[in-house]
């Protein structure tokens, strides 16, 4: 059965209300919310376990479980919530419409979950890009300061949390939670080495948990209606509802909240119009953002959108950015443009990357036309696996990852191109 | 087709941007002041917009935030150079920044791009027109996928265009008019075409 409204986290995600607070409020956030923290840090974490909620901003580790991390006592250093509104994964576009049509969602969220892991302030990082939203952003953490709700004694509860907007500059890198840091000291985003994790040694050396937006704005929403409320919906450790952006060859491409794990088809159905042409002229989906394997046809009919689902496909639910091809994408093309985004977006710290995604772009566009030796499709998998997993940061495995879900399920078609290609060059050696 | 151009002798913040440093500086703690260095670069970027017509950081400008923020200039340099969204040149009146990343080429960026390109007499990316009014740069994924393809100009994200409706939009900048940013076929945000069909209080 579909996800009805009620049970939707985001009622205004299509901006039909206004974000301020006053519709806000209507809207039933800022409800409670010092009573909620009467509970206590430690309640708040178990209720938060409890719900089954995973990050939303791609790896999807346990909320609850990471906020733990944060120290129960401070040794002198202050705490911090850093939100990560850097929303850059290619097909993923769900925090832009939290931020500029529900704000008061996330700014709320700041203040819970930065009380449950003994922040002092929290910094919003936003993609740079977002300037109109960062603007929207800005004037509602200016309403609920003058509400009394950040500040001191936040809320009437007693506690004191500041809460500031700091914009980026234009670097994909930034969404990696140690580069985020990093830019936000005022310095070039360049990942740190783990350990130590941010909740030892975050940002000005101080403990820190990094969230995503649309993580820590769910939070309210999930601590009023509780825990078994959330894990009502989708499969065991695939809890709750989620954003998913709908975009591509379907025929009216959308932002729509539903439940974690229904099929791909059915949102794709239910929810965008279908595929352009009808069910048969799919040919793949890229199912969580740009960085996971894309999955051809025959997959894409009956998996789940879930961690889970997608995982044991060998592609992953990441950001939940569904791209969709149909039959006319020329679908090499449209991985050399993601290893082009890679390439671009390199921080050049670490060689495998910084040279590997050059080396894996130059190779892609050669084999867009076919200008290659069936030999070296093997050669790129290869390097694709060097570069996997032997950098600091997840660039490198998002950079191979797309390439590899390519040679898994179109090889024939690259070697069509490499022998097409032949096929046309020997006459004219001939002549 | 980057052309030599002139650095400016001097920078010294306007009255405008000054009574914003105060406010900035607030939201770092106490000897943390380097983490204004992206907004100062911002505020110096808009007040050359607003002086010359140009939205760019010259270096002297830099110097004037390293001292500011008792930083190293090299280091203000690195993190100019750094991020994209820092013009380290002159640029044109509007900025045309267009995503060719894989959701806007699926749906007809490589158009935008064209239409760009004939509308605004630019003959590629990097390029600046002969009038002075546009500038066109690639930029990557804007993160509004679903309202693809994405032309961004300055601030403003124009969504769901064709080359027939980048023509119009370039030929309205050209007349000194900004139209309203968003869907350029009146789609309500993210919302699929035709209006939502969650959410619509059908429930109620």
């Amino acid at each position: 059965m579909a996800l009805s409204d009620k049970d939707r986290i985001f009622t205004n995600l299509y901006g039909t209300q206004p974000w301020n607070l006053e519709a806000a409020r209507r809207r039933g956030d800022w409800d409670g919310t010092r009573e909620m923290l009467a509970r206590g840090r430690d309640a708040l974490i178990e209720d938060v376990k409890a719900s089954g909620l995973r990050g939303r901003g791609g790896a999807g580790f346990p909320t609850g479980m990471k906020w733990s991390f944060m120290p129960k006592q401070s040794d002198g250093r202050p705490s911090y919530l850093v939100v990560n509104a850097d929303e850059s994964e290619p097909g993923t576009c769900k925090d832009r419409d939290i931020i500029r049509h529900d704000p008061h969602k996330l700014i709320e969220g700041c203040l819970v979950a930065g009380f449950a892991m003994g922040a002092c302030a929290g910094y919003i990082y936003i993609r740079g890009e977002y300037y109109n939203e960062s603007v929207v952003l800005e004037a509602a953490v200016a309403e609920a300061y003058e509400a009394g709700l950040l500040g001191k004694n936040a809320c009437g509860s007693g506690y004191d949390f500041d809460l500031y907007v700091h914009r980026g500059a234009g670097a994909y890198i930034c969404g990696e939670e140690t580069a985020l840091i990093e830019s936000l000291e005022g310095k070039k985003g360049m990942p740190r080495l783990k350990p130590p994790f941010p909740a030892a040694v975050g940002l000005y050396g101080c403990p820190t948990t990094v969230n995503n937006v649309e993580t820590i704005a769910v939070v309210p929403t999930i601590l009023r209606r509780g825990a078994s409320w959330f894990t009502g919906f989708g499969r065991e450790r695939n809890a709750g509802t989620k954003v998913f952006c709908i975009s591509g060859h379907v025929n009216k491409p959308c932002n729509v909240e539903a439940e974690m794990s229904i099929p791909l088809r059915e949102l794709i159905e239910r929810y965008a119009g279908g595929v352009r042409g009808g069910c048969d002229n799919l040919l793949a989906v890229i199912p969580g953002g740009s960085s996971v394997p894309l999955l051809p046809k025959r997959i894409c009919d009956d998996v789940l959108m879930d961690f889970d689902a997608l995982r044991e496909h060998r592609s992953g639910l990441g950001t939940a950015g569904v791209i969709v091809m149909d039959k006319s994408t020329d679908v090499v093309r449209a991985i050399a443009r993601l290893a082009h985004f890679y390439k671009h977006e390199s921080c050049g710290q670490c060689t495998p990357c910084r040279e590997g995604t050059g080396w894996m772009k130059r190779v892609m566009d050669r084999m867009v036309r076919g200008e290659a030796e069936i030999e070296e499709i093997d050669v790129l998998e290869q390097v694709t696996r060097q570069v996997e997993g032997h950098t600091i940061c997840a660039l490198g495995d998002a950079a191979a990852w797309p390439i590899q879900g390519l040679i898994r399920h179109f090889r024939p078609e690259m070697e069509r191109r490499i022998l097409e290609r032949k096929g046309q060059a020997m006459p004219l050696a001939a002549e | 087709m980057s052309q030599p151009h002139t650095e400016p002798d001097s920078f010294a913040f306007d009255a405008e941007s000054e009574g914003r440093i105060p406010g900035i500086l607030a939201r770092y703690p106490e000897g943390r002041q380097a983490s204004a260095v992206l907004p100062l670069l911002y505020l110096a970027q808009r007040q050359m917009g607003r002086a010359t017509g140009s939205a760019w950081v010259p270096r002297v400008a830099m110097d004037v935030i390293a001292e500011r923020l008792s930083m190293p200039a090299m280091r203000v340099y690195e993190v100019a150079t750094f991020y994209l969204m820092f013009n380290t040149r002159p640029i044109g009146r509007f900025h045309l920044q267009v995503c060719g990343t894989t959701p806007c080429m699926l749906r007809g960026s490589d158009d935008v791009l064209r239409a760009c390109k004939d509308a605004g007499g630019l003959k590629g990316y990097g390029d600046t027109s002969a009038d002075g009014l546009f500038t066109l740069t690639e930029v990557e994924c804007l993160g509004a996928c679903v309202n693809a393809p994405i032309l961004q100009v300055d601030d403003d994200y124009y969504e769901d265009l064709d080359y027939e409706r980048t023509v119009a939009l370039i030929e309205t900048l050209k007349r000194g008019e900004r139209p309203a940013p968003g869907s350029s076929i009146g789609r309500q945000a993210a919302a699929p075409e035709g209006g939502p069909i969650v959410l619509t209080g059908a429930e109620d």
